[in-house]
């Protein structure tokens, strides 16, 4: 596991349609938060990771040279990971192993996107191989839709029964988003309202899916002698997963979903967990449709596989449950893709620590997060506890 | 947020030339001669469709070329009735994962011969599991297209 390493602060935009800022901008405005709540200033930072969904998003190539000033990054080594929707996750991890190698004290993480400025669905499209297969994925809510179908009809789950666990999920997660100053999509919404709206791609609709979001997130990493020394509550990073599988879609099963629960297996053995749904306190699953986060539930062994629709009718992953997922209200309601995954964290992070407001999980000590990326290809894990 | 500040409308056009190599380029000359080409990687023994210059689980050479069925089975499948920039197949369409018979992954490509515009009548027919046949285009150029879709038996 290298050194112990800890989080040591957070910062967030407000996330969503932000055309009132510039790009740099919005990124300044979560590293400024990050700077306020721990009271460290930028000379302090050894070093800088950035990341982003593919560059097509806006348009500009090297985003983590763009943001140098804003990152403060201006005379310090900086790198950038980029692993599509997992790349918060990545962010955090490569901050992780820096702190962890001994080779500095104190990261900062940032992940940034403005989805607004560019379209999503043409750029996730230039993530899929050109000869073959981009022909027939439309975007990334046909390639969610088709695991989705691919699972519900394995475990035979009959369709009114998952159709109204994804309306529990949307609802739920809806109604945590209140709780959230920082989230998008601040809209109640009843299980009516879910399965009626729009299909997308059969079968998600329009309530089962994320929205495209603007916002930044930034963390900041500590060795444990810095972390003993600034003396805040820091959440430690007790295990980190990730595993990708092959480029083309078709050549691995995404139902019993390798990379998924193999990350998972990984952060759960350096975590010393063995039983997830009651060893962790809350879980921050990355959620960009209400379908593929049950889905994550299994791969995650949080229950066995093609069970999860009926706890979560039981209310199992809500916010009073034994063990309540994204109570932010998660991706399905806030998504600046290059950010997510390091909202996830910083969400786990603010959970186990005790500041996560008015959707803390009282007394949680232990904490999931996560983020996938690519044509269903990577997952990506990060445990954090309250205690060393 | 009641001021509306100013933005700046530009565009990125490239031109990109994408070099097939000389597996997938025989592949495509393949199906201009309506034939599915897969190759065997010899470790695992695993018929991969469509042909790889080497198994992306074994990391070996995969020269045994094998012609594969054109009929398989329905794995997964999506109807799509949305668009968005730069979408390169017309909606609605069906994506689908599809196990040709005798290989040992999905190939993923278009459902179609029945009338795409009824969604209830699409669902009627489209069953996971089901047997389909690929349908050739008139005009075969040594593309993806070439094939214009599964058809179900």
């Amino acid at each position: 596991m290298g050194r112990a390493v800890a989080i040591i602060g957070v910062g967030q935009t407000r996330h969503g349609r932000r055309m009132d800022v510039s790009y740099p901008d919005l990124v300044r405005e979560a590293v400024l938060r990050v700077f306020e709540d721990t009271g460290l200033s930028p000379r302090d930072i050894d070093g800088v990771v950035s990341g982003t969904m593919p560059s097509m998003m806006e348009g500009i190539a090297l985003t983590h040279f763009y943001f140098s000033e804003a990152m403060q990054a201006v005379g310090k080594p900086i790198l950038k990971t980029e692993t599509c929707g997992s790349t918060g996750v990545s962010i955090a991890h490569t901050a992780y192993y820096w702190v962890a190698s001994g080779l500095a004290d104190l990261v900062l993480a940032v992940g940034h996107e403005k989805m607004n400025e560019g379209n999503s669905q043409a750029t996730m499209t230039t993530v899929v191989e050109p000869f073959y297969q981009r022909y027939f994925i439309s975007g990334a809510p046909g390639v969610f839709s088709m695991q989705s179908q691919m699972w519900t009809a394995r475990y035979g789950i009959p369709e009114d029964k998952i159709r109204d666990a994804a309306a529990f999920i949307s609802v739920t997660h809806h109604d945590s988003a209140f709780d959230n100053p920082y989230a998008h999509v601040k809209i109640k919404v009843t299980a009516e309202d879910v399965k009626t709206a729009r299909v997308i791609t059969y079968p998600i609709r329009l309530l089962d899916v994320c929205p495209n979001s603007d916002g930044a997130c930034a963390v900041i990493f500590a060795s444990e002698k810095m972390a003993k020394k600034i003396g805040r509550k820091a959440a430690w990073v007790k295990g980190v997963g990730y595993r990708g599988e092959e480029y083309f879609f078709g050549d691995s099963d995404k139902v019993v979903w390798e990379s998924a629960i193999q990350a998972a297996r990984q952060a759960y053995d350096q975590a010393g967990i063995k039983n997830p749904r009651k060893e962790l306190d809350v879980a921050e699953v990355y959620n960009p449709f209400t379908y593929q986060e049950m889905l994550f539930y299994e791969c995650f062994g949080f229950c066995d596989f093609g069970t999860s629709p009926d706890l979560v009718l039981k209310g199992t992953f809500s916010r009073k449950g034994s063990l309540p997922c994204d109570p932010s209200g998660g991706t399905l309601c806030t998504n600046p893709i290059g950010a997510t995954g390091l909202i996830r964290v910083a969400e786990a992070a603010m959970q186990v620590t005790g500041k996560a407001g008015d959707h803390q999980v009282p007394g949680a000590k232990l904490a999931l997060a996560h983020a996938m990326g690519g044509v269903d290809q990577f997952n990506g894990i990060m445990i954090l506890g309250s205690k060393l | 947020m009641s001021k509306e500040y100013r933005t700046l409308k530009t565009e990125i056009h490239l031109p990109y030339e994408l070099a097939y190599g000389a597996t997938w380029t025989r592949f495509f000359e393949g199906l201009k001669e309506m034939k599915i080409f897969g190759t065997k990687c010899k470790k695992c023994e695993r018929v991969l469709v469509p042909a790889r210059s080497f198994c992306p689980r074994c990391f070996v050479d995969t020269d045994e070329w094998v012609e594969v069925k054109q009929e398989g089975t329905l794995v997964a499948w999506c109807y799509t009735n949305y668009r968005y920039f730069g979408m390169p197949t017309e909606p609605p369409f069906i994506g689908a994962l599809i196990r040709l018979d005798g290989t040992d992954v999905n190939l993923l490509h278009l459902l179609g011969g029945f009338d795409l515009g009824d969604f209830a009548n699409t669902v009627k027919i489209v069953k996971n599991g089901m047997k389909l046949k690929a349908v050739w285009s008139e005009e075969r150029k040594g593309h993806i297209m070439d094939i214009r879709y599964f058809k179900p038996l």
